[in-house]
């Protein structure tokens, strides 16, 4: 499995998901500018601050040149990754329904989550079993999972809802405790918490990799 | 010509900057303030004004969770002349 890892300006997490990509395969960075992915087998968009986040996040990222290429990619059954500010980026791409919005306490967070896998049916979660806990940081401002609700209904009709925060972790607010959702054709996962930063005993947790390494 | 986009919050979605904002201003002493919501404004120059609800759809507001309105000057004073729900053209 070779993985691409988009780094716009403003990027920060970048490194650490190649790192986690390269330890369940093979992987490198897809520059912002450049409208080529290199022939990759899956996409993870990373965490950061793209383009700064101005005006909104992920609203500008959206337009990058390698985007229209991770949006086709993506329509045709290609396997991305939106992580945090990936996600933010996906949403705004409408590869992934829903938005987010600032946590309820407008604070930075940045704490070890529990996440429950709703639906492991997905490439992405296929390491998983139904109703398994995952141990994987979370870090954001911006990270209010929103749909309107009859999305929502479509959604877990739909088996979209792929991960949740466990009761009590849900500490941004999040619509239905909805920590990741999934393209209708599950090729494309959004979360807010962090896989990447949760590959090595020494952080606390490997549950990170089940997700990353769940594609190869 | 110059333009002014203003974006708020979409009706219902929780808003915790407005909120923020309505706890705050009775501690300075300022009573009988409500329904404060916080959002965004966006001045610009445009050659042609028709494209600004474009913008706004695509880049500008994120239509799903946010409501925009556009505004140009009329003689020498703002009028508001366009939206989601506006008639445009």
């Amino acid at each position: 499995m070779r993985f691409g890892v988009v780094r716009f300006p403003g990027t920060c997490d970048d490194v650490d998901a190649l790192l986690a990509a390269r330890r369940v395969g093979e992987a490198e960075i897809l520059w912002h500018a450049d409208a080529d992915l290199k022939g990759v087998d899956a996409v993870i968009v990373p965490g950061g601050f793209s383009y700064g986040d101005y005006l909104r996040v992920g609203a500008i990222a959206r337009f990058a040149p390698v985007m229209g290429e991770v949006e086709r990619f993506a329509r045709s059954g290609g396997l991305v990754l939106g992580i945090c500010n990936g996600f933010q980026v996906l949403c705004e791409a409408g590869l992934l329904p829903g938005a987010l919005l600032p946590n309820t306490s407008l604070r930075f967070v940045c704490r070890q989550v529990e996440l429950e896998v709703v639906n492991a049916g997905i490439p992405w979660t296929r390491a998983c079993e139904p109703g398994e806990r995952l141990s994987i940081p979370a870090k954001h401002t911006t990270g209010r999972y929103w749909a309107p609700d009859d999305v929502l209904d479509a959604l877990e009709s739909g088996d979209q809802v792929v991960l949740r925060y466990a009761p009590g972790h849900n500490f941004n607010g999040s619509a239905r405790d909805i920590a990741g959702v999934c393209s209708p054709e599950g090729n494309v996962m959004g979360l807010m918490p962090h896989p990447e930063h949760a590959v090595d005993v020494l952080t606390g947790s490997v549950d990170g990799l089940k997700l990353i390494g769940a594609t190869g | 010509m110059r333009a002014r986009v203003l974006i708020r919050p979409k009706e219902g979605i929780l808003d915790p900057q407005g909120q923020a904002v309505e706890r705050a201003l009775p501690a300075l002493g300022f009573e009988g303030v409500s329904h404060v919501h916080v959002g965004r404004l966006v001045e610009l120059d445009v050659d042609d004004p028709a494209l600004l609800p474009e913008m706004c759809e695509r880049l500008l507001a994120n239509p799903l969770i946010e409501d925009y309105s556009i505004e140009r000057p009329d003689a020498d004073r703002w009028t508001q002349d366009a939206g989601p729900d506006a008639p445009r053209g």
